[in-house]
Parts: structure tokens; C-alpha cells; sequence
């Protein structure tokens, strides 16, 4: 397969303006009825987050009833993303909830196996109850120019998620260029991923706003070719509500409202949900608020 | 010059010689794209020397000629524009070589219908040839003089540069006829304008002797029209013309830099005055100079991102 | 790039499942006096014949100024020559730089009041004047003041002197900005100024006088007056005056040309646009299209070097039409003074109409019209933006200046093609370029007759770059070191 791979012709990305592009976003003044309406929408595009070495069950226990109940008449979040040793806890605190398991699978972050142990991990996965997988391409083959394995690898996880979604992360940090950013997202989404992703959260820079846009561009563009869905999830330093709204702007304005909907649009987060509560109290009351009085996440 | 004056020249060997070899005289006629047509109007003037004795019937342009130059101007100036700095000097340079083997004759001219001493006229013509040569040299030179790399507070690589304005037309000192001809020339052609010259001077005559010097020098047919004629009958035509694009006018009085001015302003036309100074100041090397070359190019400045 | 099937096409909905509250930039702390007057000798001076000055957005009244006549026009000539003569020409070119420096300053102290009222008066997005006009004002004086001490290294080997006194019109679209482009290197080469504001839009410049005043300028450096034509033909006539710069419609350009013949006054002319934005089938498509709408709408397309004609390579023509559809329908029209506004009010009503004249042109010429569908505000002067396909280089609204948020399409099939059409007009200021190859955009770039070239971008400024115009455009240069040549004798 990979030797007579058409690689998909995909349009040049001009940095500096897209760039531009991204910063007009943040112009965008968001106040009183938007701003609140936006804070819900953000807090219900979360994928709640915690991928560290230390996780344990209870750090996912405390992790999922943030989920579920956040405080501050502020709705539960879209999913919980964890990794796969811990989906079978995240799955126990959220049955019945709505809310979604997400497990980061194919050997996150590095994506250093085979194929072969990259899909068996996902198997896995989904058979311990994951809704969703977050997988990551290999980079180094991009890199090399090797395509076709790409999208291979992502059209094979495809299928072995079976009913859960698949979001590919691309890890943009590692792309480096918007250009490398476009192709992937081409690739994985011609492979049939549910959702394009940026980043693992483990490489500098994660998610940016132009990289962000490049890959809605992307979607619109598949989209109005093909009149197919693919959602977006950017992942990795959206720590604030401003930031985060800046990005529902963008998806706004470049998408429109058909993907201001968690099943289009997600956040990868760990400490966004704190600031949006931080915000949501503001709003509520007056009152600049302090995270003394939230719950840890 | 004046207009159909004709008065007896007097020959002193016709005199002592009783069957003397009867000189061949030339016809001047005008430069236009390479050419040595007659003026189409048929009117000729009478060109005469210092003492008001016969030289020459010279065309008198009209303004057909005038139109008929600059369309010969305009064609030929995407080419002339478009060749390298460096080959534009060469050929600057080649003009310089052509008067300098060509002296003699100028020098003569410039004694015996222009009433100079024979130093003057040597100075003259010298001070011309060395002023091409000045001009051949900048043709590579005054881009990097009037370029900039700008430093624009975005990432965006900015840099200005000049590109001629198009056909200029020159109305050519009075004074001084070879060299005020060659000093008003070169500053206009050296950047890749085409010209329409318009030679109303005492002795006109030697500005067709030079067309036949830009006529051996590898210059572009087109590139220098030039026409002898009456000033103050083709001023209106050329400030009006809307295909011409810029004006260098020297010695023009106030009332002409008025009629002219008026006119060109309907196409926004580029229009530089220079005073005229007499012959012998024309050799002074402040009648050279990179800033006689800006009136007649446009700073073009280019924009683009700097990113990966 | 190949078309999309129809069958599975969907379209995109921009609509206000999430909305924007109006997020209003508050007036409450700027004061518009309600009346003003002439600006001689860092003095306000009453005058004659005072005519309203509006918002656009409103139609409401907010202040009103006298009209200068001859006398006016003369005494501001008087204290401009008198200053010239006793304070500017004889102080040292470091000194001037300080009180050059200031100014700048001071701009951008009050960089807030001087964004709101350019709004208020003007009409244009309050995003525009705060991130815009107003800094790049600012940046103008910075850059200019510094070379007021270094003139002799301007033009090496050339020995510079100033002109004398400068009389400056300038237009309504970016009234401050224009007022910086033409005062900055005015008093950095060393001369004085008598300006005159566009009578829609005075009172910026009346800010900016309050400036002037805190910088404690010497009198008579800087000087306004006010009024129309009339105001404007008294200082291009003023014998006194050495120098005039115009920004403004290449009619009244040639006017003043034809007026200062026979004068001695030197002249620099910032005139009309029509410019080309020319993408070919290997750009960076999306952000072509996003250069394609910042150069037409940008400042409601009150801007003389508008990307007013698109030519885009037929083979991508249909994708980029439907992609700049998308885009035009997330512009969001409406009070300037919403920071979330991206295209404000028309600057006024007579610019209205011409518009309007002009989009009826179009569509009698049978060109497609396309507008996105906003609602306008009741009062006040808007006009949605609005773009036509189906246009030729005959059509009246791909040759004439339409100087509003109009753009006409056209098609080419080749480079030559495209330059051929870019350059079919008697205008030339500013073009853009837009493809990926790099020996194609030099090439091209080239062969534009344009005093600027955006190449893969649109409508960028700074104030060390040089901007003017080839042909009817105009001639001189602001900006950058070519900018102090329009206010320095250079031997």
C-alpha cells in the first residue's frame, strides 16, 4: 500500500498570515450573556484530563466527580481522558453520567511500536470500556515522508476501535510547520479519524491557535468537498477561559455553528475547568473569585 | 534659429577658385525610433550660425512627429527597461566612445555655427563624453543609492526600490547644445525611460549630428527620439499627451512651466525644471548628479511574509 | 484543484447559536468640546462660518467648526512663516527630534481618547483605530523624529536644507494617520505646517492640536484650519508657501497640480487606487482569501490602495468565490464603537450615495452581485459588504475608484494575462500577489506598475516604509527614508 500512496494535494499555508488570522480571533470582545453562554459551552467541550505517571485510582475517582459535578452551576464536561490502566475506574465513576471515557492508546505519547502492539493497546482498550481513543501518529515516519504508513496506521486504528470514536493527535509541536500540519490532517481524515487532534500535551508547543486553524481549514475544506463531519480537539495550554473562548470564536468563524456542538469540538485540559469556574462565579456574582474555594482537578 | 531666415553665406574660396568642388550638404532631419525620417509636416526652419549666416534647413517637428515619438518611445521601453543595469551602462558607455572618435566634428560645429573658441568648444565636448561616461557607470549604481531594506515592525521582509517612470519627454537646454543635450539625456535614459527630446537651441543642428553618434551605439531604436523644432509651438502638445509620463524642461520661463504644467497635469504626468545656466557652467560637475535621475523613477516598495 | 461533488455538498451556517453581546468601548471620558477653532500659534482661534461635524453611525451632531477663508488660510501661513524663520529652521535637528518625540508620546498616552473619537467622527471599527490608525500614528512621529537629527545621512554625499512652510490637505479615511504621514517628516526635515483636516472628519486633528499644545511645541509649528475645497484651494494658492501635499481623489489632485503651475512650489500627491489582488492557482488559498477581504473591507474599503479588484487564475476562481462568500458573511457590520464591529459606517452620506451609484452601475452592467447578508443598523450610513463576479476590465466598477466595501471580481488564465489586466488602469498604488512560487511573484511583482506590492499579503503599513503611487496614483513617497525627499531641498 504504501508505495502506490497518493498523497493528498493539500494547499500551501502561509505562517505569517495565518498567524494574523488567528490573532483576530482574540480581538473578539466577549462579555455578559456571551461570555456566560461561552463558559458552559467551554465546560461541556472538556475532556477532563490526567495522563501522568503518577495517576492513580483515586486521583481518577477525584478527577471524575470534578466530571460529573463541577460546582458553580457550571455543566458536566464531555469526557474524561485518561490512560488505558485507568479506564476501567473512569468508567466505574461515570457509568450512567453521559459523560464519555476517553483513553489515550497506540503508545502514547511516543507512538515508539509497532503497529501490530499499537492496535492490540487499542483493542484492548475499548474492550475495558473506552468511548473514545486518542491515538498519536508516528512523527518520525511523517517526518520521513512516509505517507502512506500514516494512513495506514490511522485507518487500521479506525477499525480497531470498532464503536468507539477515534481522534488522531498529530503532535503539531513535533510537525513544526503548518504546512506538515495541513498534510497530516489531510491524511488522517482521508484515513477516517472521528476527530483531529494537536497535541499530546507532553511536547512544547501544544495547541495554538494557528495551528488550530489550519486544521479547521482543513475540515471545512473536507467537509465541503465530501459533506462529512470531523470534529477538532485541540490539546495542551489552554489553562484559560479567555483562551478557551478565543478558540470557540475561531471554530465560530471558521466552521460555524454546526461544530459549537462537544461532538464536534473538544478541549484537552487539566486545569482549564478550574478557570472557567473561576469565571462562571465572577460572572455570577460580581465578585473576582479565588480557587480556595474549588475543588482541586 | 529662426524661422525661414535666409541671408547669403558668404564662401571666400568660391571667390579665389574659379571652379571650386561644390560641398555636399546634408539634410537634418528628425530621430524617430531609429530612424531619420522628415518631419511629416513638410516645414523646415533655418538653422544659422553666430554671425545670422545660412547652416542648414532643419525640420521643424510638428506635433505628429511628436506623437509618432512617443509612440516609438513607448514601445521601445518595456525592452529598454527590462534589460540589465549593466548592459544599459555598456551602451552609455558605447555613446561615450562614439563622441570621443566623433569629436572633431562637434568641436567644429561648435565653432563654426555656435561661435565658441576652440578651447571652449574642445571643453565642451569633452565634458560631454566624460558625462556619459559618469552616467554609463551609475546605470548599476543608482538602484543601490536609492534602495532601501525597510524594517518593518512585522515579519515581513520590505524593500524599496526605483524602476523608471515610462517615456519621458525632454525639452533640452538652449544653451550649451552638445553637452546641455547630453547632460538632460542620460539622467532619463540611464534608468531606463525612453525619451522624446525636444532640441530648440542656436545651433540644433548638432543634435542630429548626435543622433547619428546614439545611432552607432548599440541604442535601441526608440529609446531617444529627438526632434528640432519650435519650442513654444510643441510645449502644449507635450504636456498634454496622455501616454507621456514625464517632463524635464529646462530653461523654461515661468509662463511656460505654467502651460506646461497645466496640461500635464491630466495625466498626473512627473515634471522636474531645471534652470539653464550658460555654456560654460554646463561643464561644472554640479550639472551631474544621482538626484537628476529621481524626478524620473517610481520607488516601488514590495511586501512579503518571513515564515516557514 | 478539483470541484466539489454537488450532491454532498453542505454549506456552512454562520449563525447566532452563539452570539456576541454588544461590547460598546465607552465615550464617557472624552470630551468633544462643541465647538472649535482654527489651530494658529498653539492657540484655538474662533473663526467664520461654522458648519456641524457627525457621526456617521448616528447622524448626530458632535461639534461644529469655523471655515477658514483666504484671511484665515493666511494668518495660519504667517505664523507658520514666522515660526519657521524664528524658532524651527534655526534650532538644532536634536532639539526639534525631542519635541518630534513628544508628540508620539503623547499619542500614545492618550492613545484611547484619540481611538474613540476617530471612531466617533469617522465611522470606522473602534478595532480599527485602536489597533490601527492610532498606533501606527504614533509609530510615524517616533520614526520621523529620529531622523530630524540625522538628515545628512539621508542621501549621503548630498547636502539637504528644509523647504520653508508646508501646506497639507488631507483626506477623511484615516484622518490621524494622514495627519502623522504629512506633519512627521514635515518637521523632522525642518518645516512648518498649515493643514487642513477633511471637513468631514476635523476632529482628530482637534485632539491632536491639544497635543501639540501639551508638547509645548513652538507657536506656529504646527497650525489647522478648517473647511472644504475652498479652504483647500486658499493654502495651494498662498504665495507664501513653499511646499503642498495632498492626500485625497485624483480630480482634485490634478486641480492642485494645474493650480501651483508657473509657482515654484514643490508638490507630492497621494491620489486614487484601484488596485489588483491577483491570486494564482498555487497560493496559499485561505490566507489569499483573507488578504482578498482585509483588502477590500478593511476601513469599510475607504482606502486608496483597496485591493478593489480581485483577479483570481480561472481554474480556482469557483473555490475561491465560495470561500470568500464564507468569509464575508462572519463580517459583522455595524455601531464602529463595538469592539466586535468589523466593518463601521460609511464616512458619509455623499459616499453613500456614490456607492450605491456604483453597485447599480455594476448590476446594469450585468455583473453578479453578492452581498453578505447582515442587517444594517436604521441609522446611519452603512453598506453591506458586497462583491460582484462576472466582471470584465470594461465594466465602469473594474475601472473607476468605488472607495467602499465593493469588490469586482475578474478571471485570467496566464501570468501575462494577469499582469496585463492589473495594469489596465490609469491608476497604481497598490497590488497584491499571491502564489507560492517565488520566481513567479518577483517576476511578476516586477512587471506591476504599483508603488506597492503585497506579495502574499494586503494592505500592510509602516512608517519605514515608502507608500505613493505610480501614473494617476500620484507621485512622492511617505514613509521611510524616500519620505523625507518630499520635504527636503537635496543637492
Amino acid at each position: 500500500m504504501p508505495a502506490n500512496y497518493q498523497v493528498p494535494r493539500v494547499p500551501s499555508v502561509d505562517q505569517i498570515s495565518v498567524e494574523e488570522r488567528a490573532a483576530s480571533f482574540t480581538t473578539r470582545s466577549i462579555k455578559t450573556e456571551s461570555k456566560l453562554a461561552g463558559l458552559k459551552m467551554v465546560a461541556q467541550m472538556i475532556d477532563l484530563t490526567t495522563l501522568e505517571g503518577s495517576d492513580t485510582p483515586g486521583k481518577v475517582e477525584m478527577l471524575c466527580r470534578k466530571a460529573r459535578e463541577p460546582g458553580s452551576g457550571c455543566p458536566p464536561v464531555a469526557a474524561v481522558c485518561v490512560y488505558p490502566t485507568m479506564v476501567p475506574v473512569a468508567k466505574r465513576e461515570l457509568a450512567g453520567t453521559g459523560i464519555n471515557v476517553a483513553a489515550v492508546a497506540t503508545y502514547f505519547p511516543s507512538g515508539q511500536a509497532s503497529l501490530a502492539e499499537r492496535i492490540d493497546e487499542v483493542k484492548r482498550t475499548v474492550d475495558a470500556g473506552a468511548d473514545e481513543i486518542d491515538m498519536v501518529i508516528s512523527r518520525g515516519e511523517f517526518l520521513a515522508g512516509e505517507y502512506g504508513k500514516i494512513f495506514d496506521e490511522v485507518a487500521a486504528t479506525v477499525e480497531a476501535c470498532g464503536p468507539a470514536h477515534l481522534k488522531v493527535i498529530l503532535e503539531t509541536g513535533e510537525l513544526q510547520t503548518l504546512d506538515n500540519v495541513r498534510l497530516a490532517s489531510q491524511i488522517a481524515i482521508d484515513a477516517g479519524a472521528h476527530f483531529i487532534k494537536t497535541s499530546t500535551g507532553k511536547v512544547t508547543p501544544a495547541a495554538t491557535m494557528p495551528v488550530t486553524l489550519v486544521m479547521l481549514e482543513t475540515i471545512r475544506d473536507h467537509y465541503l468537498k465530501t459533506g462529512k463531519m470531523v470534529g477538532m480537539k485541540p490539546a495542551g495550554g489552554i489553562r484559560h477561559s479567555k483562551q478557551a473562548l478565543h478558540y470557540l470564536v475561531m471554530v465560530k468563524e471558521t466552521l460555524g455553528d454546526a461544530w459549537l456542538d462537544p461532538n464536534w469540538f473538544r478541549f484537552g485540559a487539566s486545569s482549564l475547568l478550574n478557570d472557567v469556574l473561576l469565571q462562571l462565579e465572577k460572572a455570577q456574582t460580581g465578585r473576582y473569585h479565588s480557587e480556595r474555594y474549588l475543588s482541586m482537578s | 534659429m529662426a524661422e525661414n531666415v535666409t541671408k547669403t553665406p558668404s564662401s571666400k574660396s568660391e571667390k579665389t577658385n574659379p571652379s571650386p568642388r561644390l560641398r555636399v550638404q546634408k539634410t537634418y532631419k528628425l530621430y524617430i525610433g531609429g530612424n531619420f525620417p522628415r518631419t511629416e509636416s513638410g516645414h523646415y526652419l533655418t538653422a544659422t550660425n553666430h554671425k545670422g549666416e545660412f547652416v542648414a534647413n532643419i525640420c521643424r517637428a510638428s506635433r505628429k512627429d511628436f506623437r509618432n515619438s512617443v509612440v516609438a518611445a513607448r514601445a521601445a521601453q518595456g525592452g529598454w527597461a527590462a534589460r540589465t543595469a549593466f548592459n544599459r551602462g555598456q551602451i552609455l558607455y558605447r555613446m561615450a566612445e562614439m563622441l570621443e572618435g566623433r569629436r572633431a566634428g562637434f568641436e567644429s560645429i561648435l565653432v563654426q555655427q555656435a561661435g565658441y573658441k576652440s578651447a571652449a568648444a574642445e571643453s565642451e565636448v569633452s565634458a560631454a563624453i566624460d558625462r556619459l561616461l559618469w552616467y554609463a557607470g551609475m546605470a548599476d549604481k543608482f538602484v543601490q543609492l536609492f534602495s532601501a531594506t525597510n524594517p518593518v515592525a512585522s515579519s515581513h521582509f520590505n524593500f524599496t526600490m526605483p524602476e523608471a517612470t515610462g517615456v519621458v519627454a525632454i525639452l533640452a537646454p538652449p544653451n550649451a547644445p552638445l553637452l546641455g543635450l547630453v547632460s538632460a539625456l542620460a539622467p532619463v535614459i540611464v534608468s531606463g525611460n525612453t525619451a522624446v527630446v525636444i532640441v530648440d537651441s542656436s545651433t540644433p543642428t548638432i543634435a542630429m549630428e548626435f543622433a547619428e553618434v546614439l545611432h552607432v551605439s548599440d541604442l535601441p531604436g526608440g529609446v531617444v527620439n529627438i526632434l528640432t523644432g519650435l519650442r513654444s509651438e510643441l510645449i502644449k502638445h507635450v504636456g498634454s499627451h496622455m501616454d507621456v509620463d514625464g517632463i524635464f524642461s529646462f530653461g523654461s520661463s515661468d509662463d511656460e512651466r505654467r502651460t506646461i504644467t497645466i496640461e500635464a497635469a491630466e495625466s498626473v504626468k512627473r515634471v522636474e525644471f531645471i534652470d539653464d545656466v550658460p555654456a560654460e557652467k554646463w561643464t561644472s560637475n554640479t550639472m551631474q548628479s544621482p538626484h537628476w535621475i529621481v524626478p524620473f523613477v517610481e520607488f516601488k516598495t514590495a511586501w512579503h511574509p518571513m515564515g516557514s | 484543484m478539483s470541484k466539489p461533488e454537488s450532491n454532498s455538498v453542505r454549506d456552512l451556517l454562520f449563525g447566532n447559536l452563539w452570539d456576541y453581546s454588544p461590547s460598546i468601548e465607552s465615550a464617557s471620558n472624552v470630551i468633544i468640546k462643541p465647538r472649535y477653532g482654527h489651530f494658529i500659534n498653539n492657540k484655538f482661534v474662533e473663526g467664520e462660518n461654522y458648519f456641524q461635524t457627525i457621526n456617521p453611525a448616528t447622524e448626530e451632531v458632535l461639534s461644529e467648526l469655523p471655515t477658514a477663508d483666504d484671511k484665515a488660510v493666511a494668518e495660519a501661513v504667517a505664523a507658520a512663516r514666522k515660526a519657521y524663520e524664528k524658532y524651527w529652521k534655526p534650532m538644532s535637528g536634536q532639539e526639534r527630534a525631542k519635541y518630534i518625540y513628544r508628540i508620539a508620546r503623547l499619542m500614545q498616552e492618550r492613545a484611547r481618547e484619540l481611538a474613540i473619537v476617530e471612531t466617533m467622527n469617522g465611522g470606522k471599527p473602534i478595532k480599527e483605530s485602536r489597533d490601527f490608525d492610532v498606533p501606527l500614528a504614533a509609530a510615524h512621529f517616533f520614526y520621523y523624529a529620529g531622523w530630524a537629527d540625522k538628515l545628512q545621512y539621508a542621501f549621503p554625499g548630498s547636502e539637504v536644507s528644509s523647504l520653508g512652510v508646508a501646506g497639507q490637505i488631507i483626506p477623511w479615511n484615516f484622518p490621524l494617520l494622514m495627519a502623522a504621514w504629512k506633519i512627521a517628516p514635515a518637521l523632522a526635515a525642518g518645516n512648518t505646517v498649515v493643514l487642513k483636516p477633511a471637513e468631514t472628519t476635523p476632529l482628530s486633528a482637534m485632539f491632536l492640536a491639544e497635543i501639540i499644545q501639551e508638547a509645548d511645541l513652538p507657536p506656529g509649528v504646527v497650525n489647522f484650519v478648517h473647511g472644504a475645497g475652498s479652504t483647500g484651494a486658499a493654502i495651494v494658492n498662498h504665495p507664501d508657501i513653499n511646499k503642498i501635499a495632498f492626500t485625497g481623489s485624483t480630480t482634485v489632485g490634478k486641480n492642485i497640480q494645474r493650480a501651483i503651475a508657473g509657482s515654484r512650489k514643490k508638490l507630492t500627491l497621494e491620489l486614487g487606487g484601484k488596485g489588483a489582488n491577483i491570486v494564482f492557482d498555487d497560493a496559499a488559498i485561505d490566507q489569499a482569501v483573507e488578504g482578498v477581504v482585509k483588502g477590500i473591507y478593511f476601513n469599510q474599503g475607504h482606502v486608496c490602495c483597496a485591493g478593489s479588484r480581485l483577479l483570481v487564475q480561472e481554474n480556482i476562481a469557483d473555490v475561491v468565490i465560495e470561500k470568500l462568500k464564507h468569509r464575508i458573511s462572519t463580517l459583522r457590520v455595524g455601531d464602529p464603537l463595538d469592539k466586535n464591529t468589523d466593518v463601521g459606517a460609511i464616512n458619509s452620506a455623499a459616499q453613500l450615495t456614490r456607492i450605491r451609484e456604483m453597485v447599480a452601475i455594476g448590476e446594469e452592467e450585468g455583473a453578479v452581485k453578492h452581498e453578505s447578508r447582515c442587517v444594517l443598523p436604521d441609522k446611519g450610513f452603512f453598506f453591506a459588504p458586497t462583491f460582484f463576479t462576472g466582471v470584465t476590465p470594461s465594466h465602469r466598477i473594474a475601472r473607476e475608484e468605488i472607495f467602499g466595501p465593493v469588490l469586482s471580481v475578474l478571471t485570467f488564465r496566464t501570468p501575462e494575462e494577469a499582469v496585463a489586466k492589473a495594469n489596465n488602469t490609469p491608476y497604481g498604488l497598490g497590488c497584491g500577489v499571491w502564489t507560492e512560487k517565488g520566481s513567479k511573484l518577483f517576476k511578476v511583482a516586477g512587471q506591476l506598475k504599483a508603488g506597492i506590492v503585497w506579495g502574499n499579503s494586503y494592505n500592510k503599513f509602516d512608517p519605514s516604509s515608502p507608500f505613493g503611487g505610480y501614473k494617476e496614483s500620484g507621485f512622492g513617497r511617505e514613509g521611510g527614508v524616500h519620505g523625507l525627499l518630499s520635504y527636503l531641498e537635496v543637492r
